[in-house]
């Protein structure tokens, strides 16, 4: 069966979209060719910069015939009828129609051959409608074509198509189309400057072959393998290790279609700049890896770099080159780190009063006022659960609570930085060398680069507790503040991050062990977050002669016995579902997150998932599923008549109108169950909870087999659906079963 | 080419023959070869030549060295590479030739850039002006790891589609010249071509200026006047613009005085911006005032006769 073989040449494609543009064009092209009829064996893609190529093997010479049957009308059924039937169908005589019994009576039906197209035809009209429609994360026009409405679109000017089509055996043919002013052809071009000519080319492996002796190599995993070997044996031979790097891999392999890789080396000198800062200026700049002394695990002056072509001087000019531009941007570097280190972290902080943070928050200052405060309240609460005095300070709570607000103080001040402006992405591990440059306790140096983390699902949690305290309260400021604000994410938007905070907040609680009552922390950052909006409106108010009121969601709700803040309990729920996605991550049960949620007063992330976890084992026993279905079963009856009756039934039962054993039984343990559950949840003990509820099972079993609930005796009637409502009430104990799926 | 040039006139050896290498090269493909525009500018692409001619149907190849201002970058002739002013070379190529790619590096080879021996790349870097309203696709042009050039096919300008499409080219002529002279520091560079009593160096041409204007736009500039110069030059441009419609808006008859304006607050804007007296907040705000500027420029001149009107 014939294979088709797609080049898409142009002018230089950007790095990052090779790889997705390579999927991109088999996918549309493969699905296309299979809803037109024409499945295939395999296909593969492959991109370099200035080329994106597909090879579709096995295709079948021609789409299959259709036979095509259209209903007409009823054997006898008027002359017009059958006349517009004969000119839809395409039909010259009604003989040509079969003719069909049904259960009404006969009819005509006219069956339509629809032979199948050469498969050439099919591709040349699917190729252009993919390439015109190509979803390049950006795209342009170009030339004499863009003056018109209507030119292609394409990520960089197209400039040739290569479209073969045929079977092994056989010279394959053009396949014959047009995209844009590029007619498809059996040409392309080697190297843009090793080896530049046109070649003609018939199939994937004479492609593969001629554009290798062209100095292209078409597919980005072997250019990738080939940097990477090259580059281990170049570092290994000088006694060096290469630091690898796959991002950095994938970014080079995308940008030469010949890899030539070389080593170049800097002055040592450059070597008192931090790794992390060298490895960044010369990984984002110049594209290059850098590479360490197994010895001593540490950088050493060299790098490596990837070249796109075989220099006539063994590429002395190239490494050349390079060597100035690094030691170039390393002098800024190193200029910038001593200038830096002049001042200190603390006195770059009056600046933040000039910065705004949001517009309807205040500037970073306040922000950061904000994390002090909010820091020093969950220190202390860290402090009185955990005795980190006692346990990390020689039993100096201050020493503790000392650090946490000197970090909190300065966990910002390094983007004030000559450095930090260069390469944000080191936020924070700049500030952490500049702290422990100017001397601050190692714990408030390393809370100044931890208090970001954890960054992602992936990342590590802090577990130093002064890194916790103030990473929660940069999360908890972030959260309050924009839900004050109402920017809170929808749908796939979230400009500020805010699930990834929330997430954040959750694995430092459950990680940390730390109890916290998430809707008093929010309330009381709430009213830091107002001063803010005092402090913006005297502002404003002085400049613009007006008062500026932010006011959204401030409203009191009564929650847990108590008013709280509209805000807190929103924030809550938000909590709530990023727990959800936590555990169905983590492969746990998800969906008794609501189940513990819909109880009164559930804020305490650590209790919250120890008690999913304990009913997530207790729903594992027979005893756990039977009482979820009983319970359900309960629920389900007194649904159906409270609505039926349009009435209520809560409140105990009367134990004068229990009548028989299991009815009375199962009272008598709904009361001992609840008592003996209700003092285990009091003491924090979920699993002799659960073990309390498992001893309604037999009782709950017992009632549904024995008694009657909907009797004809109202009285006995309503007593005994107060009974199942005891059942639902008996399970809230532990969780809502009403929100639990499955049965 | 460089072969049959004297020796002080080659584009290795001094940085006005390398300049005059890439405007014999850009003649040669047909260019017209103006002059500086004289107006402070922020880069070339602000020269009308570019700007305003990358707007409309008609034909445009031009090629011309910009001094370009950048108040914020001066470092008071401390830095070997950053500069408060500087000069690009800008070639506009309207529409953008289908091998204004091959075009490209033979202007390099001309500067004696040769692509056998050095790695030539092109590297992602699309183009945007907030200020100019305008956007483009494109690369920066790596030689051995150095950005020495800028490749954007002009997708938008002053807020209108380009029809066709522009393709322009812009030449950091001290980076270039510091890259094939060798040399690692800027004020180092060999300005005439000639050697010992007879050298004249970019640090003899420039290095005065670097520190005076540094100065000058960190510490001494008048915010004050700066401020009302701003004004003025809004309330002018937007004066000209009206002042030079057809009544039935048909046709423009000022749109380059009006242009000048805009360039004019866009330069004001900047040095407000250096001398640190617009907050960011505020900031923002100026940059959407001269886009709108530039916009409105780019509207009438889209009714004039070289902007194509009919």
């Amino acid at each position: 069966m014939p294979d088709l073989l797609l080049e898409f040449f142009s002018e230089e494609i950007p790095a990052r979209m090779q790889a997705r543009a390579a999927e991109d064009l088999k996918k549309l092209v493969t699905d296309k060719l299979v809803a037109a009829g024409l499945t295939y064996d395999g296909a593969k893609a492959f991109a370099t910069p200035r080329r994106l190529a597909l090879a579709v093997a096995g295709i079948p010479v021609r789409q299959p015939d259709i036979k095509d049957e259209k209903k007409g009308p009823r054997v006898g059924a008027p002359e017009q009828a059958i006349a517009g039937f004969l000119k839809g169908a395409g039909l010259t005589s009604i003989d040509q129609a079969k003719v069909q019994p049904d259960k009404k009576g006969d009819f005509y039906v006219a069956v339509i051959d629809k032979p199948g197209r050469p498969a050439i035809e099919v591709i040349a009209g699917i190729v252009p409608e993919v390439a015109k429609a190509f979803p390049w994360p950006k795209a342009m026009r170009w030339g004499e074509a863009s003056g018109k409405p209507g030119a292609l679109n394409w990520v960089r000017p197209l400039h040739s198509i290569v479209a073969m089509f045929g079977p092994e055996t056989e010279e394959p043919d053009v396949v014959p189309f047009t995209v844009g002013d590029v007619a498809a052809g059996d040409t392309t071009y080697g190297h843009r400057f090793l080896s530049p000519a046109p070649i003609r080319v018939k199939r994937l492996d004479d492609y593969m072959a001629k554009l290798d002796a062209a100095k292209v190599v078409v597919d980005p995993a072997r250019r990738a393998q080939m940097i990477l070997t090259d580059a281990k044996t170049l570092a290994f031979a000088q006694g060096f290790e290469l630091v690898e790097d796959e991002g950095l891999l994938a970014e080079v392999a995308g940008l030469v279609e010949w890899p030539v890789v070389l080593m170049g080396s800097f002055d040592k000198v450059f070597l008192s700049i931090p790794e992390e800062v060298i490895r960044a200026t010369i990984r984002n700049n110049q594209k290059c890896f850098v590479v360490r002394d197994p010895q001593t695990a540490k950088l050493t002056n060299k790098f490596i770099l990837t070249a796109n072509i075989e220099a006539s001087d063994g590429g002395a000019a190239i490494v050349a080159g390079n060597e100035r531009v690094i030691r170039a941007r390393l002098s800024d570097a190193k200029f910038f780190y001593e200038t830096d280190l002049k001042t200190r972290l603390e006195d770059r902080l009056p600046k933040f009063s000039q910065i705004v943070f949001h517009e309807k928050l205040g500037t970073q200052a306040e922000r950061i006022g904000r994390i002090v405060k909010l820091a020093s309240v969950i220190s202390e609460v860290m402090e009185n659960q955990q005795q980190i005095g006692q346990r990390h300070y020689q039993g100096s709570s201050a020493r503790y609570l000392n650090n946490v607000q000197r970090a909190a103080q300065i966990s910002k001040a390094d983007l004030l930085t000559e450095m930090v402006a260069e390469f944000p992405e080191l936020q924070g591990l700049i500030g952490r060398y500049y702290a422990e440059a100017q001397g601050e306790d190692e714990a408030v140096a390393h809370a100044i680069e931890d208090h970001y983390k954890p960054k992602g699902p992936d990342d590590l949690v802090p577990a130093d507790p002064v890194s916790v305290a103030v990473a929660l309260a940069d999360k908890i400021d972030i959260l309050v503040g924009f839900w004050m604000i109402d920017e809170k994410p929808t749908g796939s938007k979230d400009p500020y991050a805010l699930r990834r905070a929330a997430l954040g907040v959750i694995r430092l609680l459950l990680e940390s062990k730390l109890r916290l009552s998430l809707v008093s922390v929010f309330d009381a950052q709430a009213i830091n977050v107002d001063s803010s909006f005092e402090q913006l409106a005297r502002e404003r108010g002085a400049k613009q002669g007006g008062l500026y009121t932010v006011a959204i969601g401030h409203g009191a709700v009564p929650w847990a016995g108590k008013q709280v803040r509209k805000n807190s309990v929103d924030l809550l729920a938000f909590f709530a579902d990023r727990l959800k996605v936590q555990l169905r991550e983590q492969g746990a049960r998800h969906d008794l997150v609501d189940a513990v949620f819909a109880l009164e007063g559930q804020d305490d992330l650590v209790l919250i998932v120890r008690r999913i976890e304990a009913l997530a084992k207790f729903l594992d026993t027979d005893d756990g599923k039977n009482l979820l279905a009983g319970t359900k079963r309960a629920a389900n009856i007194l649904r159906i008549e409270e609505k039926k009756d349009n009435a209520s039934y809560s409140g105990a039962p009367d134990a004068s109108l229990l009548q028989l054993p299991e009815e009375k039984e199962l009272a008598r343990a709904i009361g001992a169950a609840k008592a003996e559950a209700d003092q285990a949840v009091k003491r924090e003990d979920f699993a002799s909870a659960m073990t309390a509820m498992s001893k309604l099972r037999p009782h709950v079993d017992a009632f549904f087999e024995k008694v009657t609930v909907n009797v004809d005796d109202g009285k006995l009637r309503a007593n005994r659906l107060r009974l199942l409502n005891e059942i639902r009430e008996a399970t809230r104990t532990v969780a809502d079963f009403s929100k639990i799926e499955g049965s | 080419m460089a072969d049959d040039l004297p020796a002080h006139m080659r584009p290795e050896r001094s940085f006005q023959g390398l300049i005059l290498a890439l405007q014999r090269f850009w003649a040669d493909q047909g260019c017209v070869i103006l002059q500086p525009y004289d107006m402070e500018v922020g880069a070339g692409t602000f020269h009308p030549a570019t700007t305003l001619r990358a707007l409309g149907p008609k034909r445009w190849n031009a090629a011309y060295v910009q001094p370009s201002r950048r108040p914020k970058d001066g470092r008071y002739g401390e830095n070997p590479n950053r500069l408060q002013h500087y000069y690009q070379f800008q070639v506009i190529l309207k529409p953008s030739p289908p091998d204004i790619q091959d075009l490209y590096l033979k202007s390099l080879a001309a500067i004696g850039v040769d692509s056998g021996l050095h790695d030539i790349r092109f590297v992602e870097d699309d183009w945007e002006s907030p200020t100019l309203g305008a956007w483009g696709l494109g690369w920066e042009c790596w030689c051995d790891g150095m950005e020495v050039s800028q490749f954007t096919y002009f997708q938008q300008v002053a807020g209108f589609e380009c029809a066709p499409v522009a393709g322009e080219l812009t030449y950091g002529l001290e980076r270039l010249a510091m890259y094939v002279q060798g040399v690692d520091r800027v004020y180092d560079l060999n300005f005439n071509g000639r050697e010992g009593a007879d050298k004249v160096s970019y640090g003899d041409v420039f290095l005065q200026a670097e520190q005076e204007y540094s100065r000058h736009n960190f510490e001494h500039s008048d915010a004050e006047m700066l401020f009302k110069q701003f004004t003025m030059a809004e309330e002018a441009c937007k004066k000209y613009l009206r002042a030079g419609w057809a009544p039935d808006k048909s046709r423009h008859l000022m749109a380059l005085p009006a242009y000048d304006q805009c360039i004019k607050a866009s330069h004001v804007f900047n040095l407000l911006d250096a001398r640190g007296v617009i907050s960011v907040t505020e900031r923002q705000s100026y940059i959407l005032r001269v886009r709108e500027l530039a916009k409105a420029c780019g509207e009438a001149w889209l009714k004039t006769e070289a902007g194509g009107a009919s």
